[in-house]
């Protein structure tokens, strides 16, 4: 059992959360994981660890309540404590030797690349953060991202913060400008990082995305997030979950993605159904 | 006098109509009076080669005698003496490959349904038996196991009784490992492993869950940093293998690890738990392992026409005789001599179909099995929405690659010897995680050994 030390909610649906974990904030870096269980007969579900605080012993994970499993954890509140806990999952991701980067966040994904970004900054390499989100009113860590990177544009699809457009365009105004990047980091919807490894193809610059495919156990045992890279079957909780992007067979991933969209969305029906049933009786 | 009945004494069970549509436990154990009967058959031999079969040496004619007598307590802790396990190893077993296939009355008839008799003890001791604690003297030394599967829990439960202060480190949620995630409930009931569990844990046994060795914490850290004097690797062999052939990706298709995780761990056919499990018309089970039988049968339980495909003949079936019995009992279909080439999809990359060919046998193999091959020109399609591969797993190579100067051989299994040594000073493996996937019972027969090994080593240091 794993008690919520802080709850906040970030934006209509987005919730921070601090879990008291002291051997796995230990032991986390950035681009790893956690496999997480509210309550004994929930699913198993990875989020990818947000922050961590090696003193006192807090994980941060940063989810969208988009199913049942995050909705039953949106709806804990500090003190409560978790059923599961587990991790830190998955490679950390590789920083050596990159001095310049552009990393990329989409919407939750920002949630994802912001560690990314501050342990590069950390370590003096120039960072170029690029944030996409639908509109202003959903722009997460906004702050903490312009802390972790030299420049931080954010882009909104509507323009509602008047900046206009995808992360590719920015990413694509940049290179045409002349920048150059050791790396590019993409991480956010499936779609968002297939186009972003279409884009930097075309300028021939390393580009790694973090998978978040469907997983049960999250330690090699399943096979359940397995995907093609370069021809080779990998399971994201092992191997990744950061691959070259530029390897990923993206139309597989995609399809498997959709594999429980029925059941899903059963379930979050039925938790929904459940919460009002419960409001009423109050 | 012995009864010198020619057959074993029938276990009641579930008729195989009914229990193909639920998950309660197949097998219904004897009754006392047939529990006795069965016993008397036992000849009680001066040299029992049935000790011999059983890789953690149960006292098989002593517990059997006592049960003979009525005294099935008393036969439950002869049997505890040297097994951590009993209820689950009278259920779960190979014994016609180990005791039973020693037994001298299997010479003229069947021998002693030993394992029956193993199971009726350990049930009747959960239903009857009193709080008997046993007595252990702490030796103030600390050893950890890592994995809480039938090696690390025995290993556990050995160095428990001989005085050790044991934590033992688990990956999952819960205890139990294999037990827990692979066997399913008609054939192991999880209140079972979790008593048995409950059993260790009144011994001193410390169970520190949700914690994967090698990412949270090290082996190396174990010990040099919180004073764990030796290590038990159990981690067993969980990484699922694929055919490499076209389709693995699609929907529908799973290894048997994932299928039997989602059912038997997360108890996907509940509707009380979370975890979706999708139901599917027809279902193909890749392989002819106890794994294979059990994933069948789960897909059977959840209502799919099932069949098993086998590259291998009848014969050459590597499951326990009593699963594949009851896997036919139950409506699976076996296409044997078949083998799967490509698994076909729709636009949506749903499994639609998957494309095999006929196979013959040739010459024996290095196994000694006779060797598969094709039989040009026999492709066909077996009209299937769900695939589930079978095909054996391999260890997870999650320990090695985080533990200095442990040794591995090609297949990424620990290397260790008879008594569980690996090349690190300290460390100790069994199981799975040193042989590649086997049985519950050899790998607590590793445990065991590398108890004793561990306790050696400790009081030499």
């Amino acid at each position: 059992m794993n008690k919520i030390l802080e709850k906040r909610v970030l934006t209509p649906g987005v919730v921070l959360m601090k879990i008291d974990a002291p051997r796995i904030a230990r032991k986390a870096e950035p681009g790893q994981f956690v496999m997480i269980m509210p309550n004994e007969k929930s699913e198993r579900i990875p989020l990818t660890i947000a922050d961590y605080d090696r003193e006192n012993g807090g994980v941060t994970v940063i989810f969208q309540t988009v199913g049942a499993t995050t909705m039953e954890m949106g709806e804990m509140n500090e003190g409560d404590e978790l059923f599961a806990f587990t991790g830190p999952l998955g490679q950390p991701s590789h920083t050596e030797g990159i001095r310049k980067a552009a990393v990329i966040g989409g919407g939750l994904g920002c949630a994802i690349a912001y560690p990314q970004a501050k342990k590069l900054h950390e370590l003096g390499a120039q960072v170029d953060m690029i944030a996409g989100f639908r509109n202003k009113d959903i722009v997460i860590l906004e702050e903490e991202m312009k802390n972790a990177s030299s420049r931080l544009f954010v882009m909104t699809d509507d323009g509602s913060n008047g900046n206009q457009g995808f992360v590719t365009n920015k990413l694509e105004e940049l290179l045409e400008a002349g920048e150059k990047y050791d790396e590019v980091i993409a991480i956010g919807p499936l779609m968002m990082m297939k186009a972003v490894c279409e884009l930097t193809k075309k300028y021939g610059i390393k580009t790694i995305v973090s998978m978040n495919p469907i997983m049960i156990d999250g330690t090699g045992m399943c096979g359940g997030c397995r995907l093609t890279v370069g021809g080779q079957t990998k399971f994201a909780c092992v191997d990744g979950p950061d691959f070259d992007g530029h390897l990923v067979d993206f139309d597989e991933v995609i399809l498997r993605s959709r594999m429980y969209r029925a059941e899903e969305a059963k379930a979050r029906d039925e938790h929904c159904n459940l919460m009002k049933m419960k409001v009423k009786g109050e | 006098m012995a009864d010198m009945s020619l057959v074993k004494h029938p276990m009641p069970e579930q008729a195989a109509d009914v229990r193909n549509k639920n998950f309660e436990e197949v097998a219904l154990g004897y009754t006392e009076e047939m529990a006795v009967a069965e016993a008397k058959r036992c000849l009680n031999c001066k040299n029992p080669m049935c000790v011999k079969g059983c890789p953690v040496n149960v006292k098989i004619p002593e517990f059997i005698s006592l049960a003979a007598e009525g005294k099935f307590e008393e036969a439950y802790y002869k049997i505890r003496e040297t097994s951590s396990l009993p209820a689950v190893c009278g259920r779960v077993c190979p014994q016609e490959r180990q005791c039973e296939s020693k037994c001298i009355r299997g010479i003229k008839g069947e021998p002693v349904a030993i394992g029956r008799l193993e199971r009726f003890c350990a049930d009747y001791h959960m239903a009857h038996g009193g709080k008997k604690s046993e007595k252990i003297e702490k030796n103030g030394h600390k050893v950890a196991v890592v994995g809480a599967g039938p090696a690390g829990l025995t290993c556990a439960g050995d160095l428990a009784r001989l005085g050790y202060e044991v934590t033992v480190f688990e990956a999952f949620h819960v205890a139990g490992g294999v037990l827990m995630y692979g066997i399913p409930e008609f054939r192991l009931p999880k209140d079972i492993v979790r008593r048995e569990i409950e059993n260790l844990e009144k011994l001193g046994v410390k169970i520190e869950t949700n914690t994967v060795v090698g990412q949270t914490v090290a082996v190396d850290e174990l010990m040099s940093e919180e004073g764990f004097e030796a290590v038990f690797i159990g981690t067993g062999a969980g990484l699922p293998s694929f055919m490499k052939i076209p389709g693995e990706g699609l929907i529908g298709v799973y290894s048997a690890n994932e299928f039997l995780t989602r059912i038997n761990l997360m108890k996907a056919y509940l509707d009380d738990f979370a975890t979706p499990i999708k139901k599917h018309g027809k279902v193909a089970v890749v392989g002819g392992g106890n794994v294979a039988m059990d994933a069948a049968r789960c897909a059977k339980r959840l209502g799919a026409e099932v069949y098993i495909v086998y590259r291998r003949g009848m014969e050459e079936l590597p499951a326990r005789a009593e699963e594949i019995h009851h896997a036919m009992e139950e409506g699976i279909v076996f296409k044997l001599l078949c083998n799967p080439k490509e698994i076909i999809g729709d636009e949506n990359g749903n499994v639609v179909a998957m494309k095999c060919v006929e196979m013959e046998l040739g010459e024996p193999d290095a196994s000694g099995r006779r060797r598969p091959i094709e039989k040009a020109g026999s492709d066909f399609i077996l009209d299937v929405d769900s695939v589930i591969m079978a095909l054996g797993t391999s260890p997870n190579p999650l320990i090695k690659n985080t533990t200095s100067g442990l040794d591995v051989n090609a297949r990424g299994c620990i290397v260790a010897d008879e008594a569980g040594k690996t090349s690190k000073d300290g460390v100790f493996a069994g199981g799975d995680a040193v042989t590649g996937a086997a049985t519950v019972i050899l790998a607590m027969g590793a445990g065991k050994n590398a108890a004793a090994a561990i306790d050696d080593y400790i009081k030499n240091k």
